[in-house]
């Protein structure tokens, strides 16, 4: 038994398709979100049903390979749940009709119901059903109302035989539909409405632009910084320290356990930062330092997306994004990466074609520093005061802004236009902003713990060996020559390609000035993608790809890290 | 007098109805999933200067449409 979720971005089908399946997938308010072919189980007339939630589409006939793969998709089907947004009946009916034609067992949902009625809609939907011929149900996903009504009625859906019709003739019936069964209530301009033209004129929406930038600059420090203020620090050093302490006095006996658990001791104690074991680095970087920064970026980026800012930020900025070969809607993807590269990169898939992917992928791989790399340079850098922290994040906005206008004079092809649907502004349930977050934070947890684990012990192991002497000898004139840093910190490079997290702690018992902790950060940040985004990178591009990203990034990271060294001794 | 002219030209908060679009297949493909086509009134609601994109409202939705295939739409008002 297959069920399928189809309609148009951003209707809302992720939603619905939690509201299924239980399966809790990443909905937000722009069209896009989805860029994979999501599965999950539910119960269908007293049956075991898979249901897929499909990217969203807007026709069955346009040419691009995404569609093509929801088509094939559609055939498999033994029911078909239309999606539909309510409050744009007459865009919506264009994939419905179509499905009609296709002759699948169908069922509407018109979603969002709870949107039509301030937004002066009103819909008949008995004479809808009657002109479709298929049942369609009300819906509010964000409250499940209508669901439990949706599968009843599904049960009605029936496979019929296909028919062709011209476009002509569908926008025709169409108009048909729309005039019997809607009526739509001149309302005047809203609160909303007016806010949300105001976001896209330059003249009111470049204001407002860096006041949201501002305001979430603020909001993430605030946060991030009281959790570890009050929450993380506390916890740790007077709750977790002392059973440690404890645990590392038990081991002494045992050098080899009490190195790979507690690490060294640092003047006789155990030192978070320093130490290096698994118990002490290896919990307090990704609980206590990243952890606080990821809960604090990523409860700011899902208020921005639930409410829809992001594409009207996009429309600000599709002048300059063309400059980089790409056009404003690749500020998402790059937007995303700021929490963490993968979905950064994954989320590219919003864009047309490979040149644009590839160079936004390359600029998020080099240019935007994930939260997890950002907390660790704000604690390592910040150190020798904020303004070190702002030469970094200058630094890195100006590589992304350069790698972008040289990448798109060096390859091939043209920035296809922006063409995107601005949705309207929603104030999301606090609720719902909440499951988000939980969402991303477990996701965290899950992927980022072991790899940390693991880039500890292998370090350790490498250091018993004494595997990195010898690298750091072959690498000095570039280590120490170029960038003016202690030869060591060449294994904070190496270690920056399992996580850039630990890299950058593993910069902390060099006892950097503040200038080679510049450096350094510059460096991390731009060299080797860690790990889990080298391989999303190498499925999403291939083998050639990735050799030019590596070429690129070799090259970027060692011309930056020396005109940086090289103007800071300068400047002196 | 109805005066044609592409939506480049409409002035921003003013309303327009489309007449045709100038484009290749693709172009006016895409248009038209999205309900932007012939015989819809459509008010431009703001433009981007230096060649940036201009956003319509069609029915309640709102779009955003990149400067060069804002120039292949022609309305009339």
């Amino acid at each position: 038994m297959n069920i399928v979720l189809v309609g148009n971005p951003n209707v809302g089908k992720s939603v619905i398709f939690s509201r299924i399946t239980g399966v809790h997938v990443i909905a937000s308010n722009y069209p896009g979100t989805t860029v994979e072919i999501t599965k999950g189980w539910t119960k269908y007339k007293e049956e075991k049903a898979q249901v897929i939630d499909l990217p969203g589409i807007y026709s069955l006939e346009s040419l691009s390979k995404a569609d093509e793969i929801a088509v094939s998709i559609l055939k498999e089907a033994d029911l078909v749940i239309n999606i539909i947004d309510a409050t744009n009946l007459e865009r919506n009916l264009n994939l419905t009709l179509q499905l009609i034609e296709r002759g699948v067992p169908l069922v509407v949902a018109l979603n969002l119901w709870d949107e039509t009625k301030h937004r002066g809609v009103e819909i008949d939907i008995k004479k809808l059903e009657m002109f479709l011929n298929v049942p369609v149900v009300t819906t509010v996903g964000i409250t499940g109302e209508g669901i439990k009504n949706l599968f009843e009625r599904a049960k009605e859906a029936k496979k019929k035989d296909s028919f062709t019709r011209s476009e002509d003739h569908r926008w025709e019936e169409i108009g048909k539909i729309v005039d019997n069964s809607q009526k739509l209530y001149h309302h005047h301009h809203t609160f909303r409405q007016l806010l949300e033209e105001a976001s896209v004129k330059p003249i009111t929406g470049f204001p407002i632009a860096l006041l949201i930038l501002f305001s979430a600059f603020k909001v993430i420090r605030f946060i991030g910084e009281g959790l570890i203020a009050y929450l993380f620090d506390p916890l740790f050093n007077n709750i977790y320290l002392p059973i440690l302490t404890k645990l590392s006095s038990l081991l002494s006996n045992n050098n080899f356990l009490h190195d790979i658990l507690i690490g060294k001791l640092i003047a006789g104690e155990i030192d978070f930062l320093q130490s290096f074991g698994l118990l002490s680095t290896g919990l307090f970087v990704p609980l206590a330092m990243v952890l606080p920064y990821i809960i604090a970026f990523y409860f700011v980026l899902g208020i921005l997306e639930d409410v829809g800012y992001l594409p009207r930020f996009a429309v600000l900025l599709d002048n300059l994004m063309h400059r980089l070969g790409l056009h404003g809607y690749a500020i998402i993807p790059n937007f995303l990466g700021l929490g963490c590269n993968v979905p950064g990169l994954l989320a590219t898939r919003i864009l047309e074609s490979k040149r644009e992917r590839f160079i936004a992928s390359t600029l998020i791989l080099i240019g935007v520093p994930c939260a997890a790399l950002q907390a660790m340079v704000i604690a390592l850098v910040g150190k020798h005061g904020g303004g070190y922290v702002a030469i970094v994040y200058g630094v890195l906005f100006l590589v992304w802004l350069i790698l972008g206008l040289i990448l798109n004079k060096l390859i091939k092809g043209f920035s296809p236009p922006l063409l995107i649907e601005v949705p309207p502004y929603r104030l999301p349930p606090l609720a719902t902003v909440l499951k988000k977050l939980w969402m991303r934070v477990l996701g965290f947890a899950k992927e980022a713990l072991p790899v940390v684990f693991l880039g500890i012990l292998v370090i350790n192991i490498f250091y018993y060996f004494k595997v990195f002497d010898y690298i750091a000898v072959v690498t000095a004139p570039v280590i120490q020559g170029l960038l003016g840093l202690p030869k060591e910190a060449v294994v904070a490079i190496l270690v920056g390609f399992l996580r850039k997290d630990v890299a950058v702690g593993m910069l902390s018992p060099l006892n950097l000035t503040a200038q080679q902790a510049v450096v350094g950060s510059i460096v991390l940040a731009m060299f080797f993608p860690c790990i889990a985004s080298f391989i999303i990178f190498l499925k999403e591009f291939g083998i050639k790809a990735i050799i030019k990203l590596t070429l690129i990034m070799f090259i970027s990271a060692i011309v930056v890290g020396s005109v940086v060294n090289i103007t800071f001794t300068f400047l002196k | 007098m109805v005066k044609q002219f592409t939506l480049l030209e409409l002035k921003d908060g003013k309303s327009a109805t489309i007449l045709r679009i100038d484009g290749g297949r693709g172009v006016i493909g895409k248009l038209i999933a999205l309900g932007i086509r012939p015989g819809k009134e459509i008010r431009k609601v703001s433009s981007v200067f230096g060649r940036g994109p201009v956003t319509i409202r069609v029915n309640s939705a709102e779009f955003a449409i990149g400067f060069g295939m804002a120039g292949k739409i022609i309305v009339e008002a």
